[in-house]
């Protein structure tokens, strides 16, 4: 078992600017974990811009914003990044396992950062009912799939739920030459921020019906249509409003939940872990609407990690 | 005759209240910065839009390259820009905020590249 005075898991935006203020605060044995090939995390795939304004004073993409934060963990030696890198184990004494290309590693940091980030909301958390065909994806999946990869999920699409990543999904397909038939939201306004309804779906003409829900999604190999109604304030079905619409993709757009699975397994409750050496950064402590206040709010978790590593009795 | 719009330049999203007179604006309410009203005056009269899309790599470590314009561009002109920057092909390694297209669409504004791209190693 390696020894090591701080690790931080997830090579995101947190993680990022959790390790560099640890260093800038004085540690200097460093390891970031990061799962992916690259750092970045999810900014790798958000190309479109909006970010930075409050950190930087600049509207950047999101991979211009990541691109700042690599080039400053390149330029500082003590801290070693290991991408390709994925944790499996986490115990309470802060003994964490992680496999790599080559083989399982352990390590006992003096102190653990834990910027995991979130997962998306699925259909079934929803309770969609219907089958289960080829064409229902959750909307970071889609966006991964065209930003990253260079595939289109599909032709044509209805976009359950308003949230931020559906509705800049909603132009993205749209600039990919598919089609996008509506984004039905079950509540009265749109999750997401209103400057993405104006420049992703006004800007195209893309019908958003509210008080809407998809009742059922179609299709026995590939995604055929799904149907739709009118709901009412207890979000129940009005009668006669029921309609149909065809469509061979379903992208679902319903909110994120923090990722925690490690800790959990530790069996350290969240509000306890800073003394436990263990702290907890970016959406994997709540979801943010903003990755500057994610960059902020992480630089204090670095930061306490720092003082907690130079107050523990070696 | 008055328009209500929400201002984009900004997650706060203002409500402006635009009040335009023969196509151009006299008046701006409810913008909290000049960004906004500045927002209302392009808006109205001929909106801009920065725009971000991908490029197909060949032999690079990324399949795809994001990429933006330095500058906003009209917005009548994005499904055009869309469809140039899907016949394009990138195949030399950028830095992200290196210029691929100098006068893009000859709209005056610039192509750049928003992540580094590195030529692909045999591993």
């Amino acid at each position: 078992m390696v020894k090591r005075d701080l690790v931080v898991v997830g090579g995101g935006p947190a993680g990022m600017a959790a390790v560099i203020a640890a260093h800038e605060n004085g540690i200097r044995d460093i390891l970031l974990i990061e799962r992916d090939q690259y750092l970045g995390g999810l900014l790798n795939q958000c190309i479109h811009t909006g970010f930075g304004l409050d950190y930087f004073g600049e509207l950047l993409t999101g991979p211009e914003y990541a691109d700042r934060f690599i080039k400053k963990i390149r330029a500082i030696p003590d801290i070693e990044v290991s991408t390709r890198s994925f944790a499996v184990r986490l115990t309470g004494d802060r003994t964490l396992t992680y496999l790599k290309p080559g083989g399982i590693f352990t390590v006992r940091p003096k102190a653990l950062i834990m910027a995991t980030g979130c997962r998306e909301r699925t259909r079934e958390m929803i309770h969609i009912p219907g089958t289960r065909p080829a064409g229902i994806f959750s909307a970071g999946l889609a966006q991964r799939l065209i930003n990253i990869e260079g595939l289109l999920p599909g032709k044509e699409a209805v976009i359950i739920g308003s949230g931020d990543i559906g509705l800049i999904m909603a132009r993205r397909f749209i600039l990919e030459g598919a089609k996008v038939k509506a984004i039905v939201e079950i509540q009265a306004k749109t999750r997401g921020l209103t400057r993405n309804v104006v420049q992703c779906v006004e800007d195209f003409g893309i019908p958003i019906y509210f008080n809407h829900k998809v009742l059922k999604i179609y299709g026995k190999n590939r995604v055929e249509k799904v149907t739709v109604a009118e709901v009412d304030e207890g979000m129940n079905e009005i009668a006669g409003t029921r309609t149909t619409i065809e469509c061979d993709t379903v992208l679902v757009s319903v909110g994120l939940i923090p990722e925690n699975e490690l800790i959990e397994m530790a069996g350290v409750p969240i509000d306890k872990g800073m003394d436990s050496g263990i702290f907890v950064c970016g959406n994997s402590f709540k979801v943010y609407d903003y990755v500057d206040s994610v960059t902020s709010d992480s630089e204090k978790a670095g930061k306490l990690a720092a003082e907690y590593i130079k107050s523990a009795v070696s | 005759m008055i328009k209500k719009m929400t201002c984009i330049e900004c997650p706060k999203g203002c409500t402006l209240s635009v009040d335009i007179e023969n196509c151009k604006v006299a008046k701006v309410d409810g913008a909290k910065c000049p960004k906004g009203t500045a927002y209302a005056v392009s808006e109205a009269e001929s909106p801009v839009r920065i725009f971000t899309a991908t490029v197909m790599a060949d032999g690079l470590n990324l399949k795809l390259v994001p990429v933006r314009t330095d500058k906003p561009i009209p917005k009548r002109d994005i499904f055009k820009a869309a469809e140039e920057t899907g016949r394009m092909r990138i195949k030399a390694p950028l830095e992200a905020g290196d210029t691929i297209i100098e006068n893009f669409l000859g709209l005056g504004v610039k192509l750049v590249a928003t992540r580094e791209a590195t030529r692909l190693t045999g591993r």
